[in-house]
């Protein structure tokens, strides 16, 4: 009897626990955007249904490598000078040292074959991780979906990420 | 009894997450009961493995360390 309960109750328990994974990804420094993509990859793997909504700073990762300038007016196209978007161009949240930073730490997660940010994009997308970028965000940067890569959700809004986040463990990064 | 080893990867020098990704990845194309056999370096891959069988409900049948590297042994559910 007793035995049977205990079995119901953890049964029941990992039946209620969510099995979806919700990343609000704010930020664009590498030191935030590599945990978001590694999170996001291992939700996947362990077959959470993730989403990764991407805002604010959390957008210019997702611009194409080869992309230099975005906007339409000034301000805009001045953002993306001094915040050049792509995986491959990110910066460190600290010790950025100029680019030395970001090169030394590079160097690093080569020698200890850490995946790095551009790959585990990749690899979140082959595996069906939901990338989605943020409408208001995309306007207010100037950011188009031509400048972004292939592959992504369409553009949604606060509502949404909401409504994707209510019964899920939820990250803001 | 002894049912052979469907899929062996080679996950030795990866890090975190990398080793779980390819075994999630390579294990969609086994079927259920087919086992299969992942070799890494990482210690983090420990926990790791313990951790996503409990939560993709496939079975860590075996586990072994030898030379810096460790063998998990793994049923797909």
């Amino acid at each position: 009897m007793t035995e049977l309960q205990e079995e119901t109750t953890s049964y029941a328990m990992e039946e209620t626990a969510p099995d979806k994974l919700v990343i609000f990804a704010w930020s664009g420094d590498l030191d935030r955007m590599w945990p978001t993509l590694i999170l996001a990859t291992s939700g996947a793997a362990m077959g959470m249904q993730t989403t990764v909504f991407f805002t604010f700073w959390g957008l210019f990762p997702l611009v194409k490598n080869d992309v230099r300038i975005t906007g339409e007016n000034w301000m805009q196209k001045m953002l993306s000078t001094f915040n050049r978007g792509g995986t491959e161009h990110l910066k460190l949240s600290k010790m950025q040292f100029l680019g030395a930073g970001p090169a030394m730490m590079k160097k690093l997660a080569t020698e200890h074959k850490v995946a790095s940010p551009t790959e585990l994009l990749e690899t979140a997308r082959d595996m069906g991780v939901r990338l989605v970028p943020c409408q208001m965000t995309m306007d207010l940067l100037g950011l188009t979906g031509d400048d972004l890569i292939q592959g992504l959700e369409d553009p949604a809004g606060a509502t949404s990420a909401l409504l994707e986040a209510k019964d899920a463990v939820t990250l803001f990064i | 009894m002894s049912i052979a080893i469907a899929k062996s990867l080679d996950l030795k020098g990866l890090s975190c997450p990398m080793p779980i990704v390819k075994t999630a990845q390579a294990i969609k194309e086994l079927l259920s009961g087919e086992l299969i056999e992942a070799l890494a370096t990482d210690p983090g891959s420990v926990p790791d493995f313990t951790a996503w069988c409990r939560a993709t409900g496939n079975e860590l049948v075996e586990q072994t360390a030898e030379a810096g590297v460790y063998r998990f042994l793994i049923r797909k559910r």
